[in-house]
């Protein structure tokens, strides 16, 4: 229906239009198709990053193929959080090489904008835009760099709304909403862009205890439909469940990593032991 | 002494200074507002090719903070033309209203600049990166999501800083503006009738500014979000 209503608005659809109204037809992701590729997603070579004197990433070396969940686990300082900011240059690395879809992103001539399109973030705090209401707070990202029309955006936006169980909410303002439903808004908003791969910021540490559940239920489905995420989180249910592998990340590095039969029931390293005692009790 | 005679007596001229006192400060204002954007977005920019400016627009703020508007209004008007007479060697002559102008404009631009940086950086932090992770540029997450927040914020101050750009400008009659107390002068000089007049004068700015009041009231809970 509102493809061939976009048809008519236009007359003729753009290649651009064609494939984003194919999408937001498909599921929550847009429709992202698990593509085999022999090269992973994203390759981290050798990252760095120190804020003054501190170093907080110490030469992390990752690969994460197209459709995997990677969840990130540590200690508070461990520079998880810094890894995951890298990933999108909300950090500029001190050292190494990020290449996602074999492009590199820490070239100084990449375009960060056009690249961080394709590269959707979840913040712990939400990061709504208060002085907009939901629906205006999904379309606006696709609106303003003309990615869709404002119809279409706002079409999408609605169908995103639908899956993460909002629909209701369109015209409410972010102070309006719980911290649960904040964040399902802040997860369609990054979908509103169309990416390939999500980035998640302890996307439930803000929440109370009984809206976590329905956020890590919208990222469950999300990791159904094969999009490619990065979690770092707090929760070791969520990581246990749903992530293929788990990073293990500690003073700076990435210490252990595995599946998370691996990682959680047969730790190698005494201090990913202790940390999961911590954590697990 | 009767304060309504006063009144109609010297109405005619004291509305003749209220209309310069008030349109002056208008003109400021708007002049002001366009200097203070430009001084504050020099203020925060991080690029190295604007530092300079960076540079210009912290020794502008400094200097206008640091001096007394009085010192500033009597050196543009007296001392500036003297000033470029030793340099150029020509006449420069300025008028009481242009000098009057740009010394009320240089003053409420340097404080606005500052009203609009404090309120920019009051914006969380997690808005912009929010903004510039979903693709969006620099200038274009301050058009969008950064500047419409810091102008709730920076409102009050803002309204602020009018009122005290309208009172300020009675300085100006130091230098001879036409404006409200400079015809209360001469109203006074000619009839010694100070009580009155200035308990008038001093009515017509309350009136002014509750005015300004009322009306920034309503515009702050019209953007509330």
């Amino acid at each position: 229906m509102s493809v061939n209503e976009n048809m008519n608005d236009n007359g003729i659809m753009n290649a651009a239009e064609e494939t984003a109204a194919e999408m937001h037809l498909s599921g929550i992701t847009g429709g992202v198709k698990k593509v085999d590729r022999s090269d992973p997603k994203i390759i981290v070579k050798g990252l760095k990053k120190s804020f003054g004197s501190l170093d907080v990433l110490k030469g992390i070396d990752a690969e994460i193929d197209a459709g995997e969940v990677v969840c990130v686990i540590g200690p508070s300082g461990s520079g998880k959080s810094t890894f995951l900011r890298c990933l999108n240059l909300l950090e500029t690395p001190t050292g190494g090489d990020i290449y996602v879809d074999g492009d590199c992103i820490t070239d100084k001539n990449a375009d960060i904008n056009k690249i961080r399109r394709h590269i959707g973030m979840v913040f712990q705090q939400f990061n709504l835009f208060p002085h907009m209401d939901v629906l205006t707070n999904i379309s606006m990202a696709p609106i303003t760099l003309k990615v869709l029309n404002k119809a279409q955006a706002e079409e999408r936006a609605r169908d995103l709304l639908r899956q993460v169980g909002l629909s209701d909410k369109e015209t409410y303002k972010p102070a309006d909403l719980s911290g649960g439903q904040q964040q399902r808004v802040a997860i369609a908003r990054a979908l509103a862009m169309h990416p390939d791969i999500m980035l998640f910021d302890e996307p439930t540490s803000a929440l109370d205890p009984e809206m976590v559940g329905e956020v890590l239920g919208v990222m469950k489905q999300l990791a159904a439909e094969g999009m490619t995420m990065v979690v770092v989180t707090h929760e070791m249910g969520f990581a246990k469940d749903v992530a293929d592998r788990v990073f293990f990340i500690d003073e700076g590095i990435i210490l252990e990593q595995g599946t998370p039969d691996e990682v959680f029931n047969h730790p190698k390293h005494a201090r990913t032991k202790t940390f999961l005692n911590k954590v697990l009790t | 002494m009767d304060l309504f005679r006063v009144l109609t007596d010297a109405s005619p001229l004291l509305l003749k200074g209220l209309r310069m006192t008030v349109g002056i400060t208008v003109m400021s204002l708007v002049l002001a507002m366009i200097l203070g954007v430009f001084t504050c977005l020099f203020a925060i920019s991080e690029r190295k090719a604007l530092r300079p400016l960076r540079w210009l627009a912290a020794f502008y703020v400094w200097f206008i903070r640091g001096t007394p508007m009085l010192v500033q209004a009597m050196y543009i008007f007296f001392a500036l033309p003297q000033l470029l007479r030793l340099i150029t060697g020509a006449n420069v002559q300025i008028s009481v209203f242009t000098a009057s102008l740009v010394t009320l404009t240089m003053n409420a631009g340097a404080y606005l600049s500052e009203i609009f940086r404090g309120a920019i950086n009051a914006v969380n932090k997690g808005q912009m990166e929010a903004s510039r992770s979903l693709g969006l540029s620099y200038g274009q997450s301050m058009t969008k999501v950064i500047l419409p927040q810091a102008v709730r914020i920076c409102l009050p101050s803002l309204v602020n800083q009018c009122i005290i750009t309208l009172k300020d400008s009675t300085i100006l009659y130091a230098i001879g503006l036409s404006e409200i107390m400079y015809y209360g002068k001469i109203y006074v000089g000619r009839t010694f009738e100070s009580l009155a007049t200035y308990t008038w004068i001093a009515i017509f700015f309350l009136a002014v500014v509750s005015l300004l009041s009322f009306i920034s009231k309503r515009i702050e809970r019209r953007l509330s979000l």
